[in-house]
């Protein structure tokens, strides 16, 4: 259990060695009264220190900032952290939840069938020539995977109190790991994408190899707008209360349950702002072989690398304070 | 080699800005003994410190709460940063300031070593090759598999400690952490902190615990609201810090009652008289203690009895003693002083001294707690016990 030391046993003034039972049962001498002296330490520290190699570099905690080009080396070195962050919570969420799978299914189509009577049969709104409740389940399985993983991202700081001020590990770790759990539900999800293609009978084609492309870029916007909204979260709990709302403005903002090709012209452009109106254009694109969405897409591309970008700049420079100030 | 470079490092915190808990708990304590309201609503946590220390040294770190020995080590971790002047650390620093942050309850001892060995720094790699040392030193083994929500406080405490006393950094950072668990534990976290000396790591070491402190860091430095009060050999540091008064309330209300009154009571060491009780008003354990009561009896009752009780912080009561007990004198008419002398037997911590006067039937004063004092030194890492008996323990071979 500890590595003895040896030397003559000699008691600490005061102290009497009292007999203690050890995990194993047996009977021995409490550690602290272990006998050990100055000098026995000395010699196994030397030959400790000379079988250390070469100093390692320093490591400076200043009151300058860092830079933000740092942030993604940082997540790269810290990608076995981000990966038990989010183990952990996978494991959380489906221990006990027997019905897990069930559950995961269960959201997307009552929304779906919630969407198909209000905005097909009684609004009669379109779908790009494919049947309706694919078309809103794509839409549905994209927008569910955004939300759940924007709405954690934002809360993962906060619900992590004790870690922020207590251990320093890369912050950025935290809305990182963040964005994982979600694409467990995601492909549970697009399970059942699969199966109401081969049921409807509609062949995606080539595009579908498209699919890691666009869904890595649904995860960066989710990235970048959590970066944005856990570091806010931090200084302004308020965040806590207006996400819920946002994302509801924010679902029927996008093209869940109706078709981007509704608008043309520069009004179309506008709402590609949106990133995640590009990205619903081309998921369905990829997915149901819906025409290509243009260049509104191009503009929410800019707008996800500008999230992107502002939102490590922006947690880069408030990650510094969030001991303090959470 | 040198492996911490602290220098010239100030910490402000804003008083706006939103604290937490413990840290606006160390923030009005250090506004209460600075006096005074802080400047423009900002709060020194540290100002102007500097030190460094070489690879397999330690430093301890006193000062009372508030002093900004928290500060030190958050900033030295890197978990916030300084306002001004500069941190330095070579190679891994590993932070312990709290023992299990970062477990999961619903999560296995198993997942949980990987999981808080991966936030304290490691990598999938080192904490492979360290999980048999881990769960030999935490004692776990049955219960690997388990949910750590079914684990007894002591064996999540163990298992924590375990992954962290593992991490094999080159500076180890060590914030109060003995102050839980049972007697067991804090000797084999000691032991486990010698070993890493012993390894060459370095120790900064914060505790209220001294005489640990004195054993494991050679060198020591006070911290008075945020400023090195003193930096050097840790049994002058602990000297003169003992010595600067602790918050300890010798004296205290006084009691009335229709028959009597109690006017003062006062806790000294036995062969000290007033004069050096107020120059040096540090209790040792290995004191004789005189408890004087002073009361006043105004209407001597029939059978009328005085008892002095002492309680632990922890709400035994170790002492009731009688007066009647004794047969000792009687309680006349007039000023009186009763004078209780307590061997050098009870522990380290605070204690209360009540006072109970009343007879048979009656009972006219019954205060547990007229005054406190605390008592210094070594628990001898057995802080659970309340008098120390030095009895001897007889161990012969049984024949049977």
């Amino acid at each position: 259990m500890h590595r003895r030391v040896g030397g003559p046993p000699r008691r600490r003034s005061g102290a009497v060695a009292q007999p203690s039972i050890e995990g194993d049962g047996s009977i021995g001498v409490a550690d602290a009264m272990r006998p050990r002296s100055r000098a026995d330490r000395m010699t196994i520290r030397s030959s400790a220190v000379t079988g250390s190699g070469a100093a390692p570099e320093w490591k400076v905690n200043g009151s300058e900032r860092s830079k933000v080009a740092g942030a993604w080396l940082t997540l790269w070195r810290s990608r076995e952290l981000i990966g038990f962050f989010a183990l952990r919570d996978v494991r959380v969420r489906y221990k006990q939840a027997t019905l897990g799978v069930l559950w995961v299914l269960l959201q997307p189509i009552a929304t779906v069938a919630i969407f198909t009577v209000v905005f097909s049969r009684l609004a009669r709104i379109g779908s790009e020539g494919v049947p309706y409740p694919l078309f809103a389940l794509v839409g549905m399985v994209v927008w569910s995977y955004f939300s759940a993983a924007t709405v954690r991202g934002s809360e993962v700081l906060v619900s992590n109190t004790q870690l922020v001020t207590k251990v320093s590990f890369p912050r950025i770790a935290a809305p990182a790991a963040a964005m994982l759990p979600p694409l467990v539900d995601t492909a549970v999800a697009l399970a059942l994408v699969v199966v109401l293609l081969f049921y409807y009978g509609v062949n995606p084609g080539w595009q579908l190899l498209a699919a890691p492309v666009w869904l890595l870029l649904v995860v960066l916007t989710s990235f970048g707008t959590a970066l944005w909204l856990s570091a806010l979260n931090v200084r302004y709990r308020d965040v806590q209360h207006a996400i819920g709302p946002l994302m509801q403005i924010w679902l029927f903002a996008s093209p869940v349950a109706y078709p981007a090709s509704l608008l043309n012209g520069w009004p179309a452009m506008v709402y590609a702002v949106n990133p995640m109106a590009g990205l619903l254009g081309i998921a369905r694109w990829s997915v149901l072989g819906t025409p290509w969405p243009g260049w509104p897409a191009a503009i929410s591309l800019v707008t996800l690398l500008t999230v992107l970008g502002t939102g490590l700049a922006y947690f880069t420079r408030a990650e510094r304070s969030f001991a303090d100030v959470i | 080699m040198d492996v911490v470079q602290f220098d010239a490092v100030s910490k402000r915190y804003t008083i706006g800005q939103r604290l937490n808990a413990r840290e606006s708990l160390n923030a009005a304590a250090a506004r209460l003994l600075r006096g005074g309201a802080p400047v423009d609503g900002e709060l020194w946590s540290l100002r102007d410190v500097s030190f460094t220390l070489g690879s397999g040294q330690s430093l301890g770190i006193v000062g009372r709460n508030g002093a900004g020995k928290s500060t030190i080590l958050k900033i030295l971790a890197g978990i916030t940063a300084p306002t001004s002047g500069m941190s330095r650390t070579r190679g891994r620093v590993a932070a312990l300031l709290e023992v299990g942050t970062g477990f999961h309850p619903e999560l296995t001892g198993r997942e949980n070593i990987y999981l808080n060995g991966a936030i304290l720094g490691m990598s999938r790699q080192d904490i492979r090759s360290r999980f048999a040392q881990i769960v030999d030193f935490s004692g776990v083994e049955r219960f690997l598999d388990t949910p750590v929500k079914r684990y007894s406080s002591g064996m999540y405490l163990r298992l924590a400690f375990a992954v962290a006393a593992h991490l094999e950094p080159d500076v180890l950072v060590v914030d109060e952490i003995l102050a839980v668990g049972d007697a067991e534990f804090q000797r084999k976290c000691i032991g486990r902190l010698e070993e890493a000396e012993e390894e060459g790591r370095a120790l900064i070491f914060v505790s209220h615990d001294l005489e640990t402190l004195g054993t494991l860091c050679p060198r020591s430095l006070w911290l008075e609201c945020g400023a090195v009060r003193e930096l050097g050999e840790t049994p002058n540091i602990l000297r003169s810090y003992l010595a600067s008064g602790l918050p300890l309330a010798p004296r205290s209300t006084a009691s009335h009652a229709a028959v009597a009154a109690v006017r003062d009571v006062r806790v000294v060491a036995d062969q000290m008289d007033a004069d050096q009780m107020d120059a040096n008003p540090v209790l040792m354990r290995s004191d004789r203690l005189r408890i004087e009561v002073d009361l006043e009896v105004t209407d001597p009752v029939p059978g009328l009895d005085l008892a002095i009780t002492l309680t632990t912080a922890g709400g035994t009561r170790v002492l009731d003693e009688l007066v009647s007990d004794s047969g000792a004198g009687r309680l006349n008419r007039g000023a009186l002083r009763a004078t209780l002398v307590v061997p050098p037997l009870l522990n380290v911590g605070e204690f209360a001294v009540g006072v109970w006067l009343g007879t048979s039937y009656e009972e006219f004063i019954d205060e547990p707690a007229v005054a406190t004092f605390s008592l210094h030194g070594s628990d001898q890492n057995r802080p659970e016990r309340v008098l120390t008996l030095n009895l001897p323990i007889a161990v012969d071979r049984r024949d049977d």
